[in-house]
């Protein structure tokens, strides 16, 4: 295009940035005004309170347990969906995108109705006294399935690239499988485990719809992070509130920050899931 | 979108290889059985309750007065945001590619701020400033406004960055042919740029649609859910669990995951057409 005039290209520029920062970038700072603006003391006393920390710890717990399982699951799962060429295969991979294309409550429902005290799974753990729904395991359990893609999706492209040549060099050289995976498959994949640990996080830390059904919202009991803001707020907590979403919006600001460092190529653009959804032509 | 890679070389060559972790078909035994405890018999549980009851009673709960409206205000409001998208992602993506002015690194990264956020935050982001006692005195809450920039906010990335690696990619020249041509610059943003745009705003456009139908963590607290007003559909699901009602809350949610998964496999279709047009 020849070079607009300097009104279009300045009118353009204004229009575009105003958009985003009256939805995105003055909110975002409000939120930090508006948790200072009594001083350091109520926030600060808010996120130590016993529920607060508690709150904390328990997130800490569901994101400690779901991002290494999901790890382990994703890394097998490219390997399995890369390598193996089987009848069932093109369904595994399109079922992996589910957990992005269903609504988190709908996510809640469905476990609550598989692990609650009725449920085909929660029955019998209920009979032999463990409670999984409006308890810890619920909560992990949902933290598991929202961010069980991130890992495969980052891993999948990753060994498609780098292919078996060094692979079947190693086993030339006499390396058990093991030997290979570890000193030859994992190093060339690592950074593509390492986005998917980062991202499936953020998304671990943050949920909030699938594990407010499961949770049953118990203060101090059942309540992570994201729920503990949504109680502060409905109880006129104010300070409370915004200090915890400031917690997870620093969080948040961590992932993205981290993510643009460790990216190999500053042009790069990356975004999980939606190439993966929009791109099946790399299905055969 | 970057173009597919040729199939051909993406299928890997049969390979000797002692798979790590045991045979074959123990990692893909492992693999399924995750997957099915996890995410497939859950789903399917919801699917089961939704018509355990049978097909009329399916039919009472989402044509339900309540359910109908919760769920006409999610998808109209999810089509207006997806226009607004289209337009204003497209002119972000833009700005981002062909304009330069200080600090377009630094709004760039922020794009992807909605994803990182949890949606909870970015209900209370939009409440601080747009709530009871806002600075600009514009009170949108408990409002069907609240309940679109709402959506807004959380499907901003989708259409800027599906765009953004098309205009990278896109040659300049075809432009300036046009222009030497003597083809003035909305008739060559028309004729040149839109349409080879299109693709990409249409797949960014039906993945922020997707994830607007369901939306729940930043409606809760600036919508008021308030039934036959702001209550979308996600929230009625939510609100017929906790009074007990999982066969009503099961039938809306299979509705939801119907249109969901219906527009991903549009996409996906739309894609394959893409690419065997493209090469062909």
């Amino acid at each position: 295009m020849s070079e607009p005039s300097p009104i279009a290209r300045y009118g353009m520029r204004a229009l575009a940035l105003t958009y985003l920062a009256l939805l995105l970038a003055i909110p975002l700072v409000m939120i930090f005004v508006k948790t200072f603006e009594d001083g350091l003391g109520p926030p600060v006393e808010a996120v130590t309170s016993p529920d607060g920390l508690h709150a904390f710890w328990l997130t800490v717990l569901c994101v400690g347990i779901a991002v290494p399982l999901n790890t382990v699951f994703g890394v097998l799962c490219a390997l399995v969906l890369v390598r193996q060429r089987f009848p069932g295969r093109g369904l595994i991979n399109s079922l992996i995108d589910l957990p992005f294309a269903v609504s988190p409550v709908v996510i809640g429902l469905a476990l609550f109705l598989v692990w609650g005290k009725d449920g085909w799974f929660g029955g019998p753990l209920a009979d032999a006294g463990i409670q999984v729904i409006f308890s810890t395991p619920g909560l992990i359990l949902a933290t598991v399935f929202v961010s069980l893609p991130f890992v495969v999706r980052e891993v999948q492209p990753v060994l498609q690239e780098i292919g078996t040549d060094q692979e079947q060099a190693a086993e030339t050289l006499g390396a058990s499988g093991w030997q290979t995976f570890w000193r030859v498959t994992l190093p060339s994949i690592r950074w593509g485990v390492t986005y998917g640990v980062i991202l499936a996080t953020a998304r671990a830390l943050g949920e909030y719809g699938a594990v407010a059904v499961v949770s049953g919202k118990i203060s101090g009991q059942t309540e992570t992070l994201p729920l503990f803001v949504e109680n502060e707020y409905t109880n006129f907590n104010l300070a409370g509130a915004y200090a915890a979403a400031i917690v997870l919006a620093l969080l948040a600001i961590v992932v993205l920050v981290s993510m643009n460092l460790l990216r190999r190529d500053p042009d790069e653009l990356h975004e999980p899931g939606l190439q993966a959804i929009a791109e099946p032509a790399k299905e055969t | 979108m970057t173009p597919p890679t040729d199939t051909a070389v993406a299928t890997p060559p049969k390979v000797g290889l002692t798979p790590p972790f045991g045979g074959e078909v123990l990692t893909r035994g492992i693999v399924m059985t995750w997957l099915s405890v996890i995410v497939l018999i859950p789903l399917a549980a919801v699917v089961l309750r939704s018509t355990e009851e049978g097909v009329t009673a399916f039919w009472n709960a989402i044509s339900e007065p309540e359910a109908v409206s919760a769920i006409k205000l999610t998808v109209i409001t999810s089509l207006i945001i997806v226009v607004v998208n289209a337009i204003f992602g497209t002119l972000l993506a833009w700005v981002l590619v062909r304009d330069e002015f200080r600090g377009k690194r630094f709004v760039n990264s922020i794009i992807d701020l909605p994803f990182a956020l949890p949606t909870i935050v970015a209900g209370l982001t939009l409440l601080a400033l747009y709530g009871q006692d806002s600075p600009l005195g514009i009170n949108i809450t408990y409002t069907k406004v609240a309940v679109g920039v709402a959506l807004l906010f959380v499907t901003l990335p989708f259409v800027v960055r599906a765009v953004q690696p098309v205009l990278i990619e896109l040659d300049e020249e075809m432009e300036e042919a046009a222009a030497s041509l003597g083809a003035k610059n909305s008739r060559i943003f028309r004729s040149i740029v839109l349409p080879n745009l299109t693709p990409a705003i249409i797949a960014g456009c039906a993945l922020a649609f997707a994830r607007a139908i369901g939306e729940f963590g930043s409606l809760v607290l600036i919508t008021g859910n308030i039934p036959f007003d702001t209550q979308v559909a996600s929230v009625y699901i939510f609100g017929r669990i906790e009074s007990d009602n999982t066969t009503a809350a099961a039938a809306v949610a299979v509705l939801l995951l119907f249109i969901s998964v219906l527009v991903l496999f549009l996409l996906n279709l739309f894609g394959r057409w893409r690419s065997r047009h493209e090469r062909a």
